[in-house]
């Protein structure tokens, strides 16, 4: 891929500070992050490049280089998270980023202030990036649609998690390097998770093939027809865990809510234990070298068992650490986009 | 603008009440269609020269939303009126979920003595509630609201989901000989829902409304509309397995009839992620594209109008459902479900009839002597141009091109997925009851 350094690119500076090598933004064109559906395969790519460097930086013991000084990044959370927020604000803090955190219960949000407003004001206190967290699907493609300052989605209710899809595959692609045949396995409730979905647009033309594993009550009804409008060819859907497990390279168990229990989706949790939960007699339908991966929170003994997720094929701890390494490339790449 | 008489000049007079569709005069006197013909002498006082342009029947629409009292931010009865005017309607019937609702003689005659007073160039006819308070629980009383000039009964958006209280609802309606106007809904099925529950909502993340629970309540209303011998109106039907349900029990003479909304017939779940105006624009989640029923598929809008063709479906109603703009400038799933659609009806099902989908009079048909039969003659006989009746009549223009701007609307209600969009037909004049409401400064008029 041919590298342009843009001209916007955020100046590294290197006086008292060990700094990040130089790296170039290349043909990086996204002001935005909001989903995985507009990112090509050398954009991924790019992010995994400088995602490499990240996490270099944060096996150090001293992790703060200067290269986002002077920025301002908002963190906006209309839902409650303790480890995608924590995780965003310290990739935002190793970068040398100046960071305020706007929290829905305390803000303006109680006093009745519509989403629009929020952000504008925001925009107005001259933030340079908005990573946006809200229950509601689209909420940040509406910020993208108002504000000219850069926006992040860290989740939209049960549409995309981007930079947890990014995680997901640079996690994946750092364990088998080439992913052609490999085979992923989503299991779950697919309809509610904006993990899924973005995993489904991330894993597009990578060669891998995904599975998604679930009980009908929770496949959306138009998934089949989405899949193919989309020409997301790469993924199947399969009701029974054993037969999707068979020769799995990636097992991905998601959160069960249990308060679905409670809307009819699954009769108990006993019942979704016996025929979904990932457990070590299961996991050998799996191929020799599987890793087990979980967005987390994980609710042990009912998606995954206790065994499975401390096993030696277990990266679910790796993920929370290229989690910050692949949050930190993004916050990198859109402070070099203007407009 | 009051006029003793007025003569049309040279339209093409389509008028499906009497399959009549020719090039004539109409000599309008005293508010009442004196005669059609050729070459009408006259010494009218107002003159249309109506070359090229069609006349018909004043359009009406069973099923709109004037907002008030209550939710005056959104609209008012003027303004409604007013935007149903420049739509070419002579005749709109609103629904009762207002602030108080119309679950009573005096709001139902509030209503009335306000469209008389400050509209009073359409005549707007009120739907009264089922339920008191659109609550689902006791019925209203019908009789007393009838009286008081309600045209029917209906609970619009909060359908009645007792089956029981729905049953001696049609009884008493039957008794009435008045019309039930059902939004058909199973709000346990479309509970959370905010669009069709089709691929548009499993690539979004939304829950979905299906079409069952449409049509689960078709099929309940048909039987008890059966069981009772009510006259059912099911209004704004969205599906094609309610078409199928309406058109079998049409042919064993249930007392049903259907209407379906221009928005339903033209779009798509798809508007929701697309817009025609900018094809390559990034994902977008259109609130002016969320409505209840849900914008469906391709599919259904082909069996809406084989539906009509066939006269299964035999009015086309508005659903004019006018927003503020907080209410559609926000999240999506917190936004407001409807369209504003007086003013695009016309112009919108115009682009079925260029793309040889239905014939003008069919459409035109739609708009006039359908929702007609739906109505009682007690307010006047409407949708035909019958020498005697009140001379409601409304010009068309079928080739005009034009473009909606939000700045041009007259519904205070914005929200319309058609913003921006070109049209080719326009409403160029409204005639209520002899006086002209409306008419496009392109109408040459001499005096």
């Amino acid at each position: 891929m041919e590298r342009i350094v843009s001209p916007n690119e955020p100046k590294l500076s290197t006086a008292g500070q060990e700094s990040l090598p130089p790296l170039s933004i290349g043909l990086w064109r996204h002001r935005n992050v909001l989903d995985l559906d507009d990112f090509l395969s050398d954009e991924i790519a790019l992010v995994f490049e400088i995602a490499d460097g990240m996490v270099e930086v944060l096996a150090r013991d001293v992790k703060k280089v200067p290269t986002l000084r002077g920025r301002t990044i908002a963190i906006m959370f209309y839902e409650p998270s303790t480890r995608t927020r924590a995780s965003f604000e310290l990739a935002a803090k190793y970068l040398g980023a100046d960071t305020v955190s706007l929290d829905s219960a305390k803000s303006s949000v109680a006093k009745g202030e519509s989403l629009i407003d929020s952000l504008r004001t925001l925009q107005a206190l001259e933030v340079n990036t908005i990573i946006i967290r809200h229950p509601c699907s689209g909420a940040p493609y509406i910020a993208a649609q108002h504000l000219q300052t850069s926006v992040i989605n860290a989740g939209d209710g049960c549409h995309a998690h981007p930079s947890q899809g990014l995680l997901d595959l640079y996690t994946i692609k750092r364990k088998f390097g080439d992913l052609k045949g490999r085979k992923v396995v989503i299991i779950g409730d697919i309809m509610h998770s904006r993990v899924a979905r973005s995993n489904i647009w991330g894993t597009r033309s990578t060669g891998l093939h995904v599975v998604l594993c679930a009980p009908k009550t929770f496949i959306p009804q138009g998934m089949p027809e989405m899949l193919e409008k989309c020409g997301l060819d790469h993924v199947s859907i399969e009701h029974n865990l054993d037969h999707a497990l068979e020769g799995a390279d990636v097992v991905m168990p998601l959160r069960l809510q249990k308060e679905r229990q409670q809307s009819g989706f699954i009769s108990s949790i006993r019942e979704y234990v016996r025929l979904y939960q990932v457990n070590g007699e299961r996991l050998k339908k799996a191929g020799p070298d599987v890793i087990v991966m979980h967005p987390g929170p994980m609710n042990e003994g009912v998606e995954i068992s206790h065994d499975v997720a401390y096993c030696n094929s277990s990266l679910i701890e790796q993920q929370v650490t290229n989690g910050v390494a692949i949050r930190m490339a993004l916050l990198y790449l859109v402070s070099g986009v203007r407009n | 603008m009051i006029s003793k008489s007025i003569l049309i000049k040279n339209a093409r007079v389509i008028d499906p009440s009497q399959n009549i569709d020719a090039t004539m005069d109409i000599l309008i006197e005293d508010g009442l269609i004196k005669s059609s013909g050729t070459n009408l002498k006259s010494s009218s006082e107002v003159t249309i020269q109506a070359d090229g342009l069609v006349a018909c029947p004043g359009f009406i629409d069973l099923h709109c939303h004037l907002r008030e009292p209550g939710f005056e931010e959104k609209e008012t009865i003027a303004s409604g009126a007013a935007a149903a005017i420049r739509g070419g309607y002579t005749t709109i019937c609103c629904m009762p979920n207002t602030n108080p609702p119309l679950d009573n003689a005096a709001t139902i005659d509030f209503v009335r003595k306000t469209a008389a007073s400050r509209s009073p160039l359409i005549t707007v006819l009120p739907v009264g509630c089922i339920t008191k308070g659109r609550a689902g629980k006791e019925l209203t009383d019908m009789s007393e609201m009838a009286d008081a000039g309600c045209i029917g009964f209906s609970d619009d958006g909060s359908p009645v989901s007792n089956s029981q209280l729905m049953l001696l609802a049609m009884r008493c309606a039957a008794g009435l000989e008045m019309p039930i106007i059902d939004h058909c809904e199973d709000l346990d099925l479309s509970h959370g829902g905010h669009l069709h529950d089709g691929w548009v909502a499993a690539r979004l993340g939304i829950k979905g409304i299906p079409s069952a629970a449409e049509e689960s309540m078709v099929a309940r209303d048909i039987a008890l509309a059966e069981m009772t011998g009510a006259v059912l109106h099911l209004t704004h039907i969205s599906t094609r397995g309610s078409v199928e349900m309406i058109r079998s029990a049409r042919a064993r003479g249930v007392k049903v009839s259907a209407d379906a909304t221009p928005h339903h017939l033209t779009l798509t779940e798809e508007r929701i992620i697309a817009s025609p105006m900018q094809p390559d624009a990034p994902l977008i989640y259109d609130t002016n594209a969320k409505v209840n029923p849900p914008l469906r598929t391709a599919l259904d809008i082909e069996a809406l109008v084989q539906a009509i063709n066939d006269g299964t479906i035999t009015s086309v109603a508005t659903d004019h459902a006018p927003h503020a703009s907080e209410d559609k400038l926000c999240e999506f799933e917190l936004a407001a479900f409807g369209i504003s659609g007086f003013e695009t009806a016309f112009a919108a099902l115009m682009t079925l009839v260029h793309s040889g989908k239905i014939k003008l009079a069919t459409l035109i048909s739609l708009l006039t002597c359908g929702p007609a039969e739906v109505l009682q003659q007690e307010y006047g006989i409407t949708g035909t141009l019958k020498p005697g009746v009140k001379a409601d009549i409304t010009l068309l223009d079928v080739n005009r091109e034009w473009t909606l701007e939000k700045a041009n609307m007259l519904s205070q209600g914005k929200n319309s997925p058609f913003i921006g969009q070109a049209f080719k037909g326009m409403v160029t004049g409204t005639i209520h009851a002899g006086e002209i409401a409306y008419i496009d400064k392109s109408v040459r008029t001499s005096k």
